[in-house]
């Protein structure tokens, strides 16, 4: 056993290489006594990037202040940022450049995302496979989640870390919310560490039981942003997948200022309940209707869990009105193309549109008229109605249905 | 051989560097697209009569040796074969081995495509049996030749421009070789049943028309008439037959899968929205997609656009897929008109529905005729390794030099009312829109539009086009506002390779010019 750890000093590797690995590279480093720094590079781009990928080796090394090393680069056409999380992470793993962090350049910083902009569809990309980072924001998603949990392999956390941070950097995700799902929280709050100088607009906390772990994420997010001198909001989202969360959910919802929405996670919960998850979802429907319940007493949205069946659209139609019928304003996604159906399933249909627009129409008459009384046709209509139908017509501007 | 001795070169009228002779052969360089004014008169085979064959129309041998020894085989001749069996075709080496076994020498390969399972070409080129290929080469052939080992030089042509060259006699077949999936023993032939059924023998016509002499093989004999007759008998000399003619599970696929990246369904579906928005998408109208993953994604999403408009197509041109073939049976399409046939519901169809027609590169794409049908299809998606701003675009080589892919129809293409090129803006790190691309395939004059997943690019010189989408929701920009952002996130642009200045192949125009040269790499 003593051999292992002493033989894992001696070297550190991250990253990926192979014929079937694509946008990602593979980084082994030895440090050694003397002899300064050797580099070999091997890269399927070798031809038109060689040369500028043995360049940003020697600069990244430098940063670290590593002085001397042999270093061996396979590369699979992986983007500059990426390069620079492999050698930082593989350098990491030797031992080296402990405290350092080498950041790639900031391309255009987005505007802070609004506490209660629209969040239909968040789209999950696997924090270790950068092949998915680059043309995430493409699909018109709300949101992009880069996830360090349960799509990074335990032995990869520190790794995806490091790429998550670059990508938030130096990755244009256009006009989605950059969303960062860490892990479990106590070992979440080293994501943090990493993760907030970048600002993320919104942090998902996987798992939670208690006000408490909330509360412990929101003073170390605190606590960073006060360190690195930043005020821009950090929004949170709290994912309840057991029962206790579910019992929890209010208290959960309320445990800081920063949540924006609160939403549950099916194949954890269904797991803890030790039932089966079916398409109708009856099973979930207590739990769903406690988080709808308990984020419409806390003032933050009710967001939906993800459908896992990428091949089964009619599904995710179904389950999508089925959400939006319960009360979500949005649900999870695993592949760009459910995006348009959730978008799709969340909307308004034309025929609720017409009939919100003629009860506000009948309201700001009656407001005109100084009536205290709305009416439509032979129909007295009650100030609820009114309310949810300027919420209907305001939802339905912002999704840009409606033809003015 | 003194072909690839110091060459002299000229520029062409598009500014790239061309060999004036090739292969012992005077060239004519590119002239622009529609300059070249060709004259003269059509090759022709020798008269030949009815008394050298036998009455009874059966003119089976034993074996390809025999039969090519019949066709007096020498050294230098040229031998056809033909594509459309695809990665599993068995024949093409077997006519070469044969021609290896009777001890011929510098033979020019003549092949409407190669393709990887005949690597062993290569052993034949460094044994001196193959002097040169005319014709596509890719994987190991075409890095064969781009490192400068085949002795003779690559001369790279479209369908089309294959056609041309036969027929205007530039190239003269000695041999051809057709596999034919059916045939009697007269010498008709089908590609549309029989176990190695393919579909279309359409690449083989000319073949048969225009030389000296025509051996059909075929692993499914059957008794005089063999109809439909695709290729006729009253062409063909001799007739072998053999086991089998190629590997079923490579002539076609079981099922042509729809690709799962979000990158190419996005681009698949903005070029079906862009065809819809710039009404190209009308009654009566075609349009021609090939069998990669984008092509058969932006069929599905044509589809479901076309039903909801309620819009029907006069017809679509093959390679048939399945996708092409639900058209068809929906009543979508009045017919598929098909090039050649790329999986078993596209076969089954073409055998078997009246309105699924094979055609061939002479109706469909030769630029020496009376006109052919690509300039009369509304739109054409095609591919491409790199385009540049000006819309010129390259489909042979990678950006290092090497030869990766055939021209096949692509170049006769560019012929239609609205060619679009559907690329990702960049494959692993390497940028796809470049400043100058490394062998010039198509002019971008005939380009009119380049759909990536970060935007569609509509060449300035088709201002129709431009006013026709304004208005649509599709991200619509400058072709130079992409480049630039891919290169942002590329972290730079890429450095051009070193090329050599020696060449080892041409790439031809469909009018027969020399339209580009590819170099020998390393």
């Amino acid at each position: 056993m003593n051999q292992v750890i002493e033989k894992a000093c001696s070297f550190g590797e991250a990253g990926h290489c192979g014929c079937d690995i694509r946008s990602d590279v593979r980084v082994r480093i030895e440090p050694r006594e003397r002899g300064g720094i050797e580099t070999e590079i091997e890269s399927r781009v070798k031809a038109y990037y060689g040369e500028a990928i043995r360049r940003q080796t020697e600069e990244v090394l430098e940063s670290l202040g590593v002085r001397h090393a042999r270093i061996a680069v396979s590369d699979e056409g992986a983007l500059p940022f990426v390069i620079s999380a492999r050698i930082e992470a593989a350098a990491r793993r030797a031992g080296l450049g402990e405290g350092t962090r080498v950041l790639p350049d900031r391309i255009r910083f987005p505007q802070p995302s609004a506490r209660d902009r629209m969040r239909r569809s968040r789209l999950y990309v696997p924090g270790s496979e950068p092949k998915y980072f680059i043309n995430a924001g493409l699909h018109g998603a709300d949101g992009i989640i880069l996830d360090l949990e349960d799509s990074v392999h335990p032995n990869e956390k520190d790794a995806a870390r490091l790429l998550v941070r670059n990508a938030l950097r130096a990755v244009d995700f256009l006009d989605c919310e950059r969303m960062v799902r860490i892990n479990q929280i106590p070992m979440g709050l080293e994501d943090l560490d990493e993760i907030i100088p970048e600002s993320p607009d919104l942090i998902l906390i996987p798992k939670v039981e208690s006000a408490d772990q909330i509360v412990q994420a929101d003073q170390r997010i605190a606590e960073i942003n006060g360190n690195y001198g930043l005020n821009r909001p950090v929004w949170l989202m709290p994912i309840l997948e057991s029962a206790l969360g579910i019992e929890n959910a209010f208290e959960i919802a309320t445990a800081s200022k920063q949540i924006v929405a609160l939403t549950i996670g099916l194949e954890d919960y269904t797991a803890d309940l030790g039932v089966v998850k079916t398409l109708t979802g009856s099973e979930s429907l207590y739990a769903r209707q406690r988080v709808v319940n308990a984020a419409r007493a806390a003032c933050v949205q009710a967001i939906d869990s993800v459908f896992g069946d990428v091949g089964d659209m009619d599904g995710l139609r179904a389950w999508g009105g089925n959400s939006r019928a319960l009360g979500f304003e949005g649900m999870g996604c695993v592949h760009p193309s459910q995006i348009a159906v959730i978008h799709e399933a969340f909307a308004p249909t034309a025929a609720e549109i017409e009939k919100a627009r003629k009860i506000v129409a009948a309201y700001n008459d009656a407001q005109d008229k100084g009536l205290g009384v709305v009416s439509l046709g032979s129909k007295m209509i009650d100030p609820p109605v009114v309310q949810r139908a300027l919420k209907l017509m305001a939802r339905a501007r912002v999704m840009n249905l409606l033809t003015e | 051989m003194p072909t690839l001795e110091k060459q002299d070169l000229i520029a062409n009228a598009a500014g790239r560097i061309v060999p004036e002779t090739v292969n012992g052969r005077p060239q004519t360089a590119y002239m622009g697209a529609g300059k070249y004014q060709p004259m003269g008169r059509k090759a022709a085979p020798p008269i030949r009569t009815a008394a050298d064959y036998p009455a009874n129309g059966d003119k089976r041998v034993e074996n390809l040796e025999s039969a090519l020894r019949k066709c007096g085989l020498r050294d230098g001749m040229v031998i056809s074969t033909h594509h459309h069996l695809r990665d599993g075709d068995r024949v093409a080496l077997m006519a070469l081995e044969a021609a290896s076994l009777i001890g011929a020498k510098d033979l020019m390969w003549f092949p409407s495509a190669s393709f990887p399972s005949q690597k062993s070409a290569i052993a034949l080129m460094e044994a001196g049996v193959i002097d040169h290929v005319e014709g596509s080469m890719n994987g190991p052939l075409g890095d064969y030749c781009t490192q400068g080992r085949m002795r003779g030089m690559g001369v790279l042509r479209s369908h089309g421009g294959r056609w041309q060259a036969i027929q205007d006699g530039e190239v003269h077949i000695d041999i051809a070789v057709i596999a034919a999936p059916t045939a009697d023993p007269f010498g008709n032939c089908d590609g549309s049943h029989g176990k190695s059924a393919c579909g279309s023998l359409g690449f083989a016509l000319a073949d048969s028309i225009y030389a000296d002499h025509v051996i059909a093989v075929t692993d499914n004999l059957v008794p005089f008439p063999c109809v439909p007759w695709q290729i006729q008998g009253n062409h063909v000399d001799y007739v072998v037959e053999v086991d089998s003619i190629g590997d079923p599970g490579k002539i076609v696929s079981g099922t042509t899968q729809i690709t799962r990246s979000p990158d190419r369904l996005r681009i698949a579906e903005f070029i079906a929205r862009f065809l819809r928005d710039a009404g190209i998408m009308r009654n009566g109208f075609s349009f021609q997609a090939g069998s990669g993953g984008i092509a058969l994604a932006f069929v599905r999403y044509l589809k479901q656009m076309m039903k909801e408009a309620g819009v029907k197509a006069r017809f679509v041109r093959g390679g048939s897929t399945k996708y092409l073939v639900e058209l068809l049976e929906e009543g979508l399409t009045d017919y598929i008109l098909d090039g050649q046939t790329f999986d078993l519901d596209g076969v089954r169809s073409i055998a078997s529905n009246p309105r699924h027609l094979a055609t061939s590169p002479f109706t469909s794409y030769n630029y020496h005729g009376k006109g052919n049908f690509a300039s009369m299809v509304d739109a054409v998606i095609l591919g491409a390794t790199e385009v540049d701003t000006n819309f010129n675009a390259n489909v042979v080589t990678h950006s290092d030099g090497r030869l990766l892919h055939g021209i096949g129809g692509w170049q006769n293409c560019l012929a239609s009312g609205c060619t679009i090129l559907a690329v990702p803006s960049f494959r692993d790190r390497i940028p796809v829109i470049v400043d100058e691309v490394t062998t010039l395939c198509g002019p971008g004059e005939l380009i009119d539009v380049v759909a990536t997943e970060r935007g569609i690019a509509i060449n300035p010189r088709r201002k129709d086009l431009i006013d026709a989408v304004k208005g649509s929701s599709l991200p619509i920009r400058p072709i130079g506002e992409i480049k630039q952002e891919v290169e942002r996130i590329c972290g730079g642009k890429p450095r051009r390779p070193q090329r050599s200045d020696r060449p080892v192949a041409i790439v031809k125009w469909v009018d027969g010019t020399v339209l580009d040269t590819v170099w020998k790499v390393g």
